[in-house]
């Protein structure tokens, strides 16, 4: 029982930071109609200005997230700007190679940059707690409770807020958004900048309890992708839900079938749902 | 006429250099690395033929690449097969893995058929490394047997590998000439451009689809078993999704959808790498870049480029041909009319 309740526990703080991912790839999936393959990448880089940022400037944990936060969003904007934007109306297969385009460059500047070994990042919050018979570190019980308060955030800057409802109004129709007169080119800057600072706080939270290298991304990107297509590409409850679904799915399936597949998991699942369903769990509403 | 002289010159002249280039040489490097630029060619031919022509880019073609090589390694060394029997079955092998993962993965389309892909390649590539029984896992397999003799024929010296390689790329280009330009050929196209349209006009798009991702996998199954019986040794590495990247990379480069394409993008991205051997980890910092400038600017890559300036070119001499005629027309008209007056 007590191994069940734990890796239930372990599950919640995977799905929370695969939920993250997700989110950000399935905001710029609602708005450009895009897989950014280079979002995997932009995870990584995340990762790496954290951890500069705490070892070799010094500084506090949170202040590293948020200079973290600004860089990779800042990244994301010039992305959308230099790439995404003048491709918008070339045939879907270019948008993709681009995409992976900046992710080989992002990766071997990375490499470059830092070097391809694993790297550990220390966070202030490696005390053990007892919680319930469960042990686990605070830092596991940070990411919980901090996914929880990003998520409500973004909830509130999306439904309750003006330029967030625009985000939802092109999501929705991106000529109706223009005809009543949304600047479209600024929100897909916004969203792309949303969606960086995502994946940005997700590794930095997640850092601590895995290790930082170039290839990092791949895995997360693409088990992001199977959670986008698990809650329907572009929906937001539907990424949050995927997530954790996912994060349940791989440490049960760690714990009860076998940790060297675990991996695996995500990948059979996806294609068992695109074996039943070609488009998808919740296939996107309108003419696309 | 004299453009098709030409061409055929070119191709002619190129075949040439590809087989006196070992006497050329002698530098048995460099004969290695031209050994390895057309095995990888005949992959990069593969998805040429499937996101080229047909629109559907596969993800999971290292995956494919791999099954080919580890079939070949496994069915030689631990089956201790005959070595050319053992490369057809893994050619067949292959083709029959890439038959079952089509049927699924073409049901779906664009985003989700890259993303589906992209989840086999994994799958394919974890099955690999996790199975340490079977395939050795992350330490691979080594001591795969090199090329068989055919008859009197043997395979041992890097000069005899180069002409075997040679001969198969040479066959596949003639395999993959006659499929673009033949009505099979003509409906993959129709397929890229508008698959609801094909569908609307009669084509079985299902069938035409199934067909050409089971010959992009044969291909890459085909590069694959070259690969593991030319280097000998083979990991989980070869499976994973970066390879699929560098052959993408080449393809892009050189041209997507095109016939020279695959040619000039390994042979153009080979070379220059060798030149930049001092960044080889490093070298997608400029390869990325490029591949995303080439899509922007260039969608069609070098080839496509050169064949649009070629036709551009035409088109103005044309255009100009024809303003000539219409003065000169003009001008026997006025020059008549003004006869006409003085008479």
């Amino acid at each position: 029982m007590d191994v069940l309740i734990q890796q239930l526990f372990n599950g919640l703080t995977l799905g929370s930071v695969y939920s993250l991912v997700a989110l950000g790839l399935t905001l710029v999936y609602g708005i450009l109609h895009i897989p950014n393959f280079a979002h995997g990448a932009l995870y990584m880089v995340g990762g790496y200005i954290t951890l500069t940022m705490m070892t070799q400037a010094g500084l506090n944990y949170w202040i590293a997230i948020v200079v973290s936060c600004v860089v990779v969003g800042g990244l994301a904007v010039l992305m959308e700007r230099l790439v995404f934007h003048p491709l918008r109306h070339a045939p879907a297969i270019h948008d993709k190679i681009a995409a992976i385009g900046i992710m080989l460059f992002l990766e071997a500047l990375v490499q470059f940059v830092w070097g391809a070994d694993y790297q550990t990042m220390t966070s202030p919050y490696g005390q053990v707690v007892n919680f319930a018979g469960v042990t686990l570190t605070m830092q596991r019980l940070l990411i919980i409770v901090a996914t929880v308060v990003v998520m409500a955030l973004l909830y509130f800057f999306l439904k309750k807020t003006f330029t967030g409802a625009t985000i939802i109004a092109m999501s929705q129709n991106r000529e109706g958004a223009n005809l009543v007169g949304i600047n479209t080119n600024r929100v897909a800057m916004l969203t792309f900048l949303i969606s960086g600072a995502l994946a940005a706080i997700a590794v930095s939270l997640a850092a601590p309890i895995n290790l930082v290298f170039p290839g990092m991304g791949h895995l997360v990107l693409t088990k992001a992708f199977v959670i986008i297509i698990l809650g329907g590409m572009g929906s937001i409850p539907g990424a949050i839900m995927g997530g954790y679904i996912l994060g349940f799915t791989e440490s049960l399936g760690a714990t009860y079938i076998s940790n060297d597949y675990k991996d695996l998991i995500a990948f059979v699942l996806l294609v068992l749902i695109l074996t039943i369903k070609p488009n998808g769990l919740f296939p996107a509403k309108g003419g696309h | 006429m004299a453009s098709i002289f030409k061409q055929r010159n070119v191709i002619a002249i190129l075949i040439l250099f590809a087989i006196v280039f070992p006497f050329i040489t002698n530098n048995n490097y460099l004969i290695h690395i031209m050994t390895l630029a057309f095995i990888w060619m005949i992959a990069v031919y593969g998805l040429n033929l499937l996101a080229g022509y047909t629109g559907y880019l596969s993800l999971a073609h290292a995956g494919f690449f791999a099954i080919g090589a580890y079939s070949l390694s496994l069915l030689t060394t631990k089956a201790e097969l005959n070595y050319w029997l053992a490369f057809v079955l893994a050619l067949i092998i292959t083709s029959i893995l890439g038959l079952l993962v089509g049927l699924i993965s073409l049901r779906t389309k664009e985003h989700f058929f890259a993303i589906y892909t992209m989840c086999v390649g994994y799958i394919i590539y974890l099955i690999i490394d996790k199975w340490d029984s079977l395939t050795g896992g992350i330490r691979g397999l080594i001591g795969i047997p090199g090329p068989g003799n055919i008859g009197p024929i043997t395979f041992t010296t890097p000069v005899s590998n180069y002409y075997l390689v040679l001969s198969f790329l040479l066959l596949s280009i003639l395999v993959m000439y006659r499929i673009v330009h033949s009505l099979t050929g003509r409906t993959f196209i129709a397929i890229r451009n508008s698959e609801d349209l094909a569908q609307t006009i009669g084509i079985n798009t299902m069938t035409n689809k199934l067909l050409v991702f089971v010959i992009s996998t044969f291909f890459a199954g085909l590069a694959g078993a070259l690969y593991a019986s030319f280097i000998r040794f083979i990991g989980p590495d070869i499976g994973y999704i970066t390879i699929t990247f560098d052959i993408l990379t080449y393809l892009i480069v050189g041209g997507i959808g095109t016939l020279s394409g695959p040619v000039i993008g390994t042979i153009l991205i080979v070379w220059v790498s060798q030149q930049l051997q001092f960044l080889q980890d490093y070298r997608m910092m400029i390869f990325g870049p490029i591949l995303t400038l080439l899509v922007i600017f260039y969608p069609r890559g070098i080839s496509g480029g050169f064949i649009e300036w070629k036709m551009k070119r035409q088109a103005k001499k044309h255009q100009k041909q024809n303003k000539n005629q219409n003065q000169q027309m003009i001008s026997t008209q006025e020059s008549s009319a003004a006869s006409n007056k003085n008479g």
